[in-house]
């Protein structure tokens, strides 16, 4: 008595031509990019060498800023339309915002240092920054555990509501500190960015663009993988149900002897 | 007139397990059935799909007119229907009276209807300011009762009610229950306690592993079904 | 709703008034959380009073999470969240009850701190207004804020862990516009603590209109 098994649709593994083309743009403009970043651009007159980490820490932070803002829309479309595409959408967009995070904070920080003197200022952007990688550890936390709880109810909804929250609470915390850094404008605390003119600012375009690659590479594995993941649990339901009304059958044989 | 309850291969998951895995069942309006069943077999979970707390993954499930597959309609469906549970959701803080008081009053009933459920119930006098910390579970068990008989519900949905009353809280529920039914509830109750649910019930439902067995009839002699 | 939310609020300040937690557990932390200060950053180079507002409100934040814990423990309880969906009450008012009671704590606990920086730190009160109203309008959004995430960790076992990492990040705007506002005050430039005390106020209506609005959703969890 076996019970038929619905057919899993989609990928049956993570690549496909589309991201193979685009895994290899990736690593082109990687490439192109320390070419840019390390050899052609110039050191900045004030910061010298230093200034060269912002190609890679700005980009990252604006990635950052727009995997929060794909994984609020993610909660949102989730809780319309409560297809599993959303759910795996918002965590996976989340992971790799909070890789693109602690990447902004290391080199924020490294930057810093030769700037201010110190690994940590309290300038604006790191500051908030460092409070959306933690928004964005407890989240992942929340649907860590919502995954495994065994309600009854919709699986999902407490990750849905802190995922909507995530970006209006990303924008409240940097506006707040923004204005509240902005209030100290002493000599000490100087912003990061030099100002930007020719290569430099061509080469902060490309590292936008390559990073955004990169981003959306990594994206689209992570969610195939979590997609995958959520066709496998999903399969069980008939060999479950089986398994339950077999309960039945056996109680029955021991009662009637 | 209609049925109360009409269940058709319902299914209900907790998690990812199929707790109900096909339940048929359709139960009269002034009717008290009995669910009796191996632990463990979905008793209590029947009760909760019933009471509108949970979802129907698959087939038909239709309780006074709300159909369990619209999360609007089950939601509505709770302030009728009133649930009896392991778990009292009374506040230890509270005194027995406020409780009563509070989970009343939030299902709308008036204080005239409070104070006949705590008398009925055997709660007034000294009991009713009492600590519910401090209560036995059979008290703590009939104050819950009292919560119930409070909202008069239309669906009464008890499990396993007997547990820990007295002699007097036993027969105490069963005239609380006939009272309700005459007045037009009807009710859905499990227990291990054949001999005495089975006298307060018209019939017997057997549940076992998610499912339901043949709708059995009264049962005289028969022996309780033994726990594999 | 309003009159769910008034029977919610009442049953958890008769509660409160039962049990004795706030006024025996979490204000003699909060004094406790005054003196540690003292003890960890000198009493007698100034710092105490200079930054008083800020350890006022770092100390707010930490007593809310237990009040909010504790408000939640409550319905946890013997099966109270079954109850509570069953009850026949309107999911809004139950959140504007729970959090209007997690507001009048607070309040009461602001009292109890105020009293200890003035008699601790040596702060003086000027401003009078301007620390009111951003008493009001920063608790009104702790409340909200609170009942909002303190309902989605209630219902899971890891809360008592969960809840400050999820919560303490949403309510950094609020300590930092509420120190603002009460330097301002303190300081005698009240004039520039008003736009901090807007944003408070807009941090409220945000999250009690959110909050009324997704409590039904959340209370559902199992």
């Amino acid at each position: 008595m076996t019970a038929p098994h619905t057919a899993p649709p989609g990928p049956a593994g993570t690549s496909s031509r589309a991201t193979r083309g685009l895994g290899v743009l990736s690593l082109a403009g990687l490439a192109l990019l320390l070419g840019y970043a390390l050899v052609w651009s110039p050191p900045d007159v004030a910061q010298k060498d230093a200034v060269r980490l912002m190609y890679v820490h700005v980009p990252t932070a604006i990635l950052a800023f727009t995997a929060c803002a794909i994984t609020t829309v993610a909660s949102a479309m989730w809780l319309r339309r409560r297809s599993e595409g959303w759910w795996v959408l918002g965590g996976a967009a989340a992971e790799v915002g909070l890789v693109f995070t602690g990447i902004c904070l290391i080199t924020g920080s490294i930057w810093g240092r030769p700037t201010w003197g110190t690994y940590w200022d309290w300038d604006p952007r790191i500051t908030s920054t460092t409070l959306l990688f933690i928004l964005l550890v407890g989240y992942l936390a929340l649907r860590s555990i919502d995954n495994e709880a065994g309600g009854a109810a919709p699986r999902g909804m407490r990750g849905a509501i802190v995922g909507l929250l995530l970006l209006p609470n990303v924008m409240i915390v940097h506006f707040s500190v923004d204005w509240w850094r902005s209030l100290h404008q002493t000599a000490t605390i100087t912003r990061l960015d030099p100002t930007i003119e020719g290569t430099m600012l061509f080469t902060l375009m490309l590292g936008i663009v390559v990073f955004g690659l990169v981003f959306a590479w990594l994206l689209i594995h992570r969610f195939r993988v979590g997609w995958l993941e959520e066709r496998a649990g999903a399969t069980g339901l008939d060999q479950a149900l089986v398994e339950r009304r077999a309960e039945a059958g056996l109680a029955a044989a021991g009662g009637r002897s | 007139m209609e049925p109360v309850v009409q269940l058709h291969g319902a299914v209900t998951l907790l998690g990812r397990f199929p707790a109900l895995a096909g339940i048929d069942l359709e139960v009269a309006a002034g009717e008290i059935v009995l669910l009796r069943g191996p632990n463990g077999a979905g008793k209590t979970t029947l009760l909760r799909l019933c009471a509108g707390l949970l979802p129907v993954a698959r087939g038909q499930a239709v309780v006074l007119g709300h159909d369990l597959a619209n999360r609007r309609q089950a939601r509505s469906l709770r302030r009728r229907v009133g649930l009896l549970g392991h778990a009292t959701g009374l506040y230890d803080e509270l005194t027995v009276a406020d409780n009563i008081h509070f989970w009343g009053r939030a299902a709308g009933a008036s204080p005239t209807d409070i104070i006949a459920a705590l008398t009925a119930c055997g709660l007034d006098g000294r009991l009713a300011g009492l600590g519910v910390a401090t209560l036995s579970a059979g008290q703590r068990r009939r104050t819950a009762l009292a919560c119930l008989l409070a909202r008069r519900p239309e669906l009464w949905l008890l499990d396993e009610p007997h547990g820990g009353l007295d002699q007097d809280g036993r027969d105490l529920l069963d005239d609380i229950v006939r009272q309700a039914v005459a007045s037009g509830a009807t009710v859905m109750l499990s227990s291990h306690e054949l001999d005495r649910a089975a006298a307060l019930a018209h019939r017997v439902v057997t549940i076992v592993g998610g499912t339901t067995d043949a709708l059995d009839p009264l049962p005289t002699s028969e022996e309780p079904v033994l726990v594999p | 709703m309003f009159r769910d939310a008034s029977l919610m609020a009442g049953k958890d300040l008769r509660v409160e008034l039962r049990s004795h937690v706030t006024t025996q557990q979490v204000a003699p932390f909060a004094i406790l959380m005054l003196i540690l200060f003292g003890v960890a950053l000198d009493p007698d180079r100034g710092i105490l009073t200079r930054a008083s507002a800020g350890l006022f409100w770092v100390s707010v934040l930490f007593c809310s999470l237990l009040a909010i814990q504790r408000a939640f423990t409550i319905e946890a309880a013997d099966g109270g969240r079954d109850a509570l969906r069953l009850s026949g009450l309107d999911p809004a008012g139950i959140f504007l009850g729970k959090a209007a009671a997690i507001f009048v704590q607070l309040g009461a606990l602001e009292l109890v701190l105020a009293a200890g920086v003035v008699v601790m730190y040596g702060t003086e009160i000027t401003g009078l207004p301007l620390l009111v109203a951003t008493c009001l309008a920063a608790t009104a959004g702790l409340a909200a804020a609170g009942t909002l995430y303190g309902v989605l960790a209630a219902g899971l076992r890891v809360r008592e862990t969960l809840l400050p990492i999820l919560l303490l990040p949403v309510l950094a705007p609020v300590l930092i516009g509420a120190t603002r506002a009460f330097e301002a005050a303190l300081g005698g430039a009240a004039a520039d603590g008003w736009p901090w005390c807007g944003l408070l106020a807009a941090f409220a209506l945000l999250y009690t209109a959110f909050g009324t609005l997704a409590f039904g959703t959340l209370l559902e969890e199992s």
